[in-house]
């Protein structure tokens, strides 16, 4: 990808944008007294704000990059992330879950679940969540300053220090308070910044009809801009359900079942439900009614998401399929793997070995898709008279056809933006980031300072002690995110990896949160001993399974390479592979605890679960409201507005 | 929290959608630079729009703040 040079206006407005956020770092510090003001933003906030930033917290590297990469690789089943996976279980948060989670005065999630069920609980969900969180942020700074690193041809370790030496300061500064205050103008930078490109783009391509009809030659050619290898029905691209009878008719390669079940019921409430990153916003509004609308006031803007995000990808496939000046980025060949490509091209050369056999050699040491015409044709001039190595370099780069779907949004931004806009949209970019981080290094100093480090480590110290463990673990929260962003540095499609890891983590945990809050008869032996097997059936399937295209590895199968044998079962794509690990998981997690409780003791009384199970606690009555600001009624409305999206684009 | 968040994000679109018309009008007629945006002076109309809001915050949050002053500032920490 070539290098985009920036005006002094650019870096004029990320500079304003850095001085607000880390001034409101500033701003905010002196209100940090308590460990509770620091780690809990003392539940003082309006609704609006907390539900603005527990939106904001998740529009991380994976909704602006990640959903982006899917709008061009799934087209609009990506919506599903948003119609399917998000709406619905926010609803049930708000209007179920959210009177226990504030009711209870819990200040964590695992908090609530030492309180419902045992010490056990507490300390095996806030390890994995502590794991989880840390590696989601290290993975979305890595794909940062990889982008940046791209596109402008900035630094990859300056990106990846300095962005989170921004965070650690407004973050070490004003704590929770900060990093939510700070979201919801993230918030609202991410939408203004990229509107344009929404805008542009979709004037570029004369319209949705244009769009559609467009989309629809591409699936009937899906090989000509490598988004599928097999001709798809014309509305792959363009429908949410319509496709998904059989898994080959769409390019996610899913089908109803998995959508319905595995994403939108297990993985959507395992996350919304259960995740302390978006439930700490919550948590942190200044009562229980607040509390209850914050998630359905993040559902509002959530539910038009896909028009910001996935849309520019579609629109990228499109383009890329229609006009001559626009394809999807590449997958950038450099480093180790440029070196291999390299070496193999001479080797080849040298044993004078036949064209396609050496095709086939060098593309699989560069470990993607090349085109075969230019890799002969570099072969045999090479062998004619040697070319020189940056020649050579380039056109090898030039002879790789695998998308590098990642890029699709930086290179919409590149070229619909001039400068001035440019600027705009990098800071949104910048933000999204900063707001993810933030969200993961808060609430990791959280679980960490109350429910590992006082639970386990420090009992009975001060306060001032736990406001100055919170601050540390705070600096050495971002230090572990800037070590996993390294690790994350190897591995390819971001969001199959988030994915595999909410299933792996998430997917059982519903099952455990859904019985504790509305079965009063689930003990504490039942929830871990269900956790534990849910999670280790998360393993084993992966282990066991695989998707089509992958090598047995990373990507699943590890168990059935282990002792030699072929995978038990192999899915049409990694997503449908991850959704129906969800479903495995919450089953065996749901029986589990089932059987467990009821051949063991209960060791909480109904007076001890009071305010903590749905069935002994007294409901909030919202009489004296207006329907639309009760949260059962605007949620029905929601959902409802939802199914109506769900329907229109069927 | 005595900070209204309104006031920095106001502040901020007003800062940076000033910029974007004055760049706009600075380089407005520079047909090499928005022929990627499609042969619109982008700058200018997208910075009007960032102004409006930031104001849109902005004032509100100002003419509040005016009113009860004693109220506003309440103990810090609980």
């Amino acid at each position: 990808m070539e290098v985009i040079k920036l005006a002094w206006v650019d870096y004029l407005i990320i500079l304003a944008y850095t001085i607000f956020v880390v001034g409101i770092g500033f701003a905010l510090r002196k209100y940090m007294k308590s460990s509770a003001a620091f780690l809990l933003a003392g539940r003082s906030i309006p609704a609006w704000v907390t539900g603005l930033a527990f939106m904001a917290a998740n529009l991380g590297a994976l909704e602006v990059i990640g959903m982006a990469a899917n709008g061009a690789k799934y087209g609009m089943l990506a919506c599903h992330f948003y119609w399917v996976g998000a709406i619905p279980a926010m609803v049930f948060l708000a209007v179920f879950m959210m009177p226990f989670y504030y009711g209870s005065k819990a200040r964590s999630v695992p908090e609530y679940l030492k309180m419902r069920f045992d010490e056990r609980v507490r300390c095996l969900n806030s390890i994995t969540f502590g794991v989880m969180t840390m590696l989601t942020s290290g993975i979305s700074m890595h794909v940062l300053a990889d982008l940046l690193r791209q596109l402008l041809g900035w630094n990859y370790n300056a990106c990846l220090w300095l962005t989170s030496a921004i965070v650690l300061l407004y973050v070490f500064k004003g704590g929770l308070t900060s990093a939510i205050y700070t979201e919801v103008l993230q918030f609202f930078m991410i939408v203004l910044g990229f509107a344009p490109i929404v805008f542009l783009c979709l004037k570029d391509i004369n319209g949705w009809a244009a769009l559609k009809d467009t989309l629809a030659q591409v699936a009937q050619n899906p090989q000509v801009v490598n988004v599928g290898s097999q001709p798809f029905p014309t509305n792959a691209w363009t429908s949410c359900w319509a496709t998904t009878g059989h898994p080959a008719n769409n390019p996610m390669g899913i089908d109803w079942f998995g959508v319905l079940f595995g994403l939108g019921f297990v993985l959507a409430f395992g996350y919304w439900c259960t995740n302390f990153l978006v439930v700490q916003r919550a948590l942190a509004a200044k009562d229980m009614y607040a509390a209850r609308m914050t998630p359905i006031i993040a559902a509002v803007p959530k539910m038009i998401f896909p028009l910001l995000v996935i849309l520019p990808g579609m629109v990228a496939v499109a383009l890329a399929f229609k006009c001559a000046d626009y394809d999807i980025p590449k997958k950038p060949l450099e480093g180790r793997a440029m070196q291999k490509v390299l070496a193999a091209l001479n080797e080849m050369v040298e044993k004078q070995v036949p064209p396609t056999e050496a095709f086939e050699y060098i593309s699989k040491e560069a470990g993607m898709a090349m085109s075969q015409e230019k890799v002969t044709a570099l072969i045999r001039e090479h062998a004619a008279h040697p070319l020189p190595e940056n020649e050579l370099r380039a056109r090898l780069q030039a002879a790789i056809t695998e998308n590098d779907y990642n890029n699709v949004m930086l290179s919409m931004l590149k070229r619909y933006l001039p400068n001035g806009l440019l600027g705009l949209g990098l800071t949104a970019l910048l933000a999204s980031f900063m707001s993810g981080m933030a969200g993961n290094v808060t609430a990791f100093n959280t679980i960490w300072t109350y429910d590992i480090y006082q639970a386990y480590i420090a009992k009975n110290k001060s306060d001032e002690h736990y406001l100055w463990m919170g601050r540390m673990i705070t600096v050495i929260g971002v230090l572990i995110s800037i070590a996993c962003a390294y690790i994350a540095k190897q591995y390819g499609n971001i969001m199959d990896l988030v994915q595999l890891v909410f299933g792996f983590v998430n997917a059982p945990l519903f099952a455990t949160f859904l019985l504790g809050m509305f079965w009063a008869r689930a003990t504490g032996d039942g929830a871990f001993y269900g956790l534990l097997g849910g999670t280790l059936t998360s393993a084993l399937f992966h282990g066991l399974t695989l998707s089509q295209n992958n090598a047995p590895g990373i990507k699943g199968a590890w168990l059935a390479k282990l002792f030699g044998s072929t995978p038990v079962h192999v899915f049409q794509s990694e997503m449908a592979q991850n959704f129906w690990l969800a479903c495995f998981a919450f089953t065996v997690c749901f029986l589990l605890t089932v059987v467990i409780s009821l051949f063991t003791k209960r060791t909480k009384t109904e007076e001890e679960l009071r305010g903590l199970v749905y069935s002994l606690t007294p409901r909030i009555t919202d009489h004296g409201r207006p329907w639309y600001a009760r949260p059962a009624t605007a949620g029905a409305v929601l959902l409802i507005i939802c199914l109506i999206l769900n329907i229109i684009f069927w | 929290m005595g900070l209204d968040i309104r006031i920095p994000i106001g502040w901020m679109f007003t800062a940076v959608g000033g910029l974007l018309v004055l760049y706009g009008i600075l380089t407005n007629g520079n047909a090499e630079l928005y022929r990627r945006s499609l042969n619109i002076n982008f700058n200018f109309w997208w910075g009007l729009v960032l102004l409006a809001f930031g104001l849109l915050m902005l004032i509100p949050a100002l003419l509040k703040k005016e009113e009860p002053q004693s109220s506003q500032q309440p103990p810090p920490g609980q």
